[in-house]
């Protein structure tokens, strides 16, 4: 590997900051692929963006505003639908420490 | 080693819209659980979120309400983390570029005025409310207030002391309350307060190590916390210790901050812009005509009162608590043009009566024209202050105009001259001793015959008369 975008203890970072568990060959396998797309990206560097101000999005739009007007919700037999527990009306998780 | 405390707070106030921040849901407070819930506040897949107008408005009217500059160009990010309350693992909030910073708002502390910085302000949703079973091992989650939109503003550390962090945050809630964009509630959790409190050596430049304060849902609590959160650092540092950086919890109860427990790392939020939401431009127009709807702030109506009704600058400060409490005293002037006697009944019977019932002004059942006609009632002498006292009583009591319940109570000043000299010149017939006494000089005997008179007018006379009437009378 010539250079090096990301480290196999950022990989294992990421994947704790996201809930995702992977043995010690996973991370390998994924630092490298990671490495292969960082470097694919670094073409981007490439062009010259000098005096060009940074956008966020893709398309031009600006300002997409809806008035604050009450709208239709879900029942709450329908939001709670695909939810694994509930109770009186609530989503049921594990507990939480505070 | 003397040590200065440096605190910054960060405020989080519920915005008074009728519909969430992203979604055409109701943001109202109190609904059964999960009945204000749609796809897009519950995080569904393929689901687009798009921008209340109405939030960004109020945004920019707690902005110009405290000096920030407004930035032309702003965007929302996301910011990461994992928490059952809130249902799409992001927050959308605001992060490289705030839509409003380098403000101000001044403190009348002791030593003068102060003023402290704002940072910035910015829009963001709030998060679902958790609820934990006693017995279970399960929460239980409500996602009503999820998206909910709120306004963070976050101070400069320009706060010095646990009194000028409760000063700071009560003219900011006396301020948001003002523009009519927050309802303040603190104990319903619509204006929240965490505290940044770090100690450094006396002159010193650099900051210390902070401790990030949370769960006080009052200026009491804020100020107590704080206060303890100042002493404890102080006894670590002076006993060779370090302050960790850390979250601590407000207990009300003990009187103490603790650490929160379970936080196992330091944040690593990872914010983004959001591609599902587009930048908001806000315009010289925009905020123009938002400045021309602005209401006049705490800070200037104060002034305006001292100067143009000449009440002292305490008075003034009681009359303007509340935009509510404000008006109500201007109407009582713009009707009975007696600026400094309004201040008085104003500040002292009505704000007792209602302070003794913990009422707003809004309920009192006083009208601002009865207390008025009852001004003009004194001024007039039709009643005197000392029934006045009792009329006002009876006023909050019924809700009654001051013309029906001095009529019905009998309460009028008798001011027939001819009526009040006959009743006079019988006081001065029976009683010859007195008046020998009061002619020979005998000054005091004076205040024999007023008893008398006031007891046989059962207190109905106008006192001035009947000083005037015996002066007269009893020179002989």
């Amino acid at each position: 590997m010539e250079k090096m975008r990301i480290s196999k203890e950022e990989v294992a970072h990421v994947a704790h900051l996201a809930r995702l568990e992977f043995g010690a060959e996973e991370v390998e396998k994924f630092t490298t692929q990671l490495n292969d797309i960082l470097l694919y990206m670094d073409k981007l560097g490439e062009v010259d963006t000098v005096g060009v101000e940074p956008v966020t999005h893709a398309i031009a739009r600006k300002n997409a505003f809806r008035d604050d007007k009450v709208g239709v919700s879900l029942p709450p037999e329908v939001s709670l639908a695909n939810a694994p527990g509930g109770r009186g009306g609530c989503f049921l998780v594990p507990k939480v420490i505070e | 080693m003397e040590f200065e405390p440096v605190i910054g707070l960060e405020i989080h106030a519920q915005l008074l819209t009728d519909t969430k921040i992203f979604c055409g849901c109701s943001a109202k407070f109190g609904a059964a659980p999960n009945t204000h819930t749609c796809p897009i506040c519950l995080g569904m897949p393929g689901v687009l979120p798009v921008l209340n107008r109405k939030v960004v408005e109020y945004m920019i009217r707690m902005a110009l309400a405290t000096h920030c500059r407004i930035n032309t160009e702003c965007n929302f990010a996301r910011k990461n983390y994992f928490y059952p309350d809130l249902p799409k693992g992001y927050q959308i909030s605001q992060y490289a570029h705030p839509p409003a910073e380098h403000g101000w708002i001044e403190l009348e502390i002791n030593s003068g005025k102060k003023r402290i910085g704002i940072t910035r302000i910015h829009m963001e949703e709030d998060a679902g409310k958790l609820m934990h079973d006693e017995r279970n091992p399960v929460s239980l989650v409500d996602l009503n207030r999820t998206g909910v939109p709120l306004i963070e503003i976050v101070s400069e550390p320009d706060i010095r002391s646990a009194e000028e962090a409760a000063a700071y945050l009560r003219r900011l809630h006396e301020t948001i309350v003002y523009v009519g964009i927050c309802d303040g509630n603190m104990e319903e959790g619509s204006f929240r307060c965490d505290a940044n409190v770090s100690l450094r050596p006396k002159g010193a430049e650099k900051f210390g190590t902070r401790t990030e304060l949370k769960n006080m849902n009052s200026f009491r609590n804020v100020q107590r916390a704080v206060e303890y959160e100042i002493k404890r650092q102080q006894y670590v540092l002076e006993s060779g210790g370090v302050v960790a950086q850390e979250t601590r919890l407000w207990d009300d109860t003990a009187g103490v901050t603790q650490p929160m427990r379970g936080k196992e790392e330091a944040h690593d939020y990872r914010y983004f812009p959001d591609p599902d939401l587009v930048p908001v431009v806000i315009d010289e127009a925009w905020i123009d005509e938002i400045r021309g709807s602005l209401p006049e702030l705490p800070l200037e109506k104060r002034e305006r009162f001292m100067r143009d009704y000449l009440i002292s600058s305490y008075d003034a400060g009681v009359l303007t608590v509340s935009r509510a409490l404000a008006d109500y005293y201007e109407e009582v002037v713009r009707l009975s043009d007696q600026p400094k006697i309004a201040a008085n009944w104003v500040m002292g019977d009505v704000l007792r009566f209602l302070n003794e019932e913990k009422k707003d002004v809004r309920e009192c059942p006083i009208a601002p024209a009865s207390l008025a006609a009852m001004i003009r009632l004194i001024q007039g002498g039709t009643i005197s202050g000392k029934m006045a006292k009792e009329v006002v009583e009876a006023m909050y009591k019924t809700g009654k105009p001051p013309e029906e319940i001095v009529k019905e109570q009998g309460l009028v000043q008798i001011t027939d001259e001819v009526a009040l000299a006959r009743t006079l010149a019988e006081i001065i017939g029976k009683n010859p001793a007195q008046v020998e006494q009061y002619r020979a000089g005998k000054e005091k005997v004076f205040g024999f015959f007023v008893g008398q008179a006031m007891k046989a007018t059962q207190g109905k006379a106008n006192p001035q008369l009947i000083n005037d009437l015996l002066k007269k009378m009893l020179a002989g």
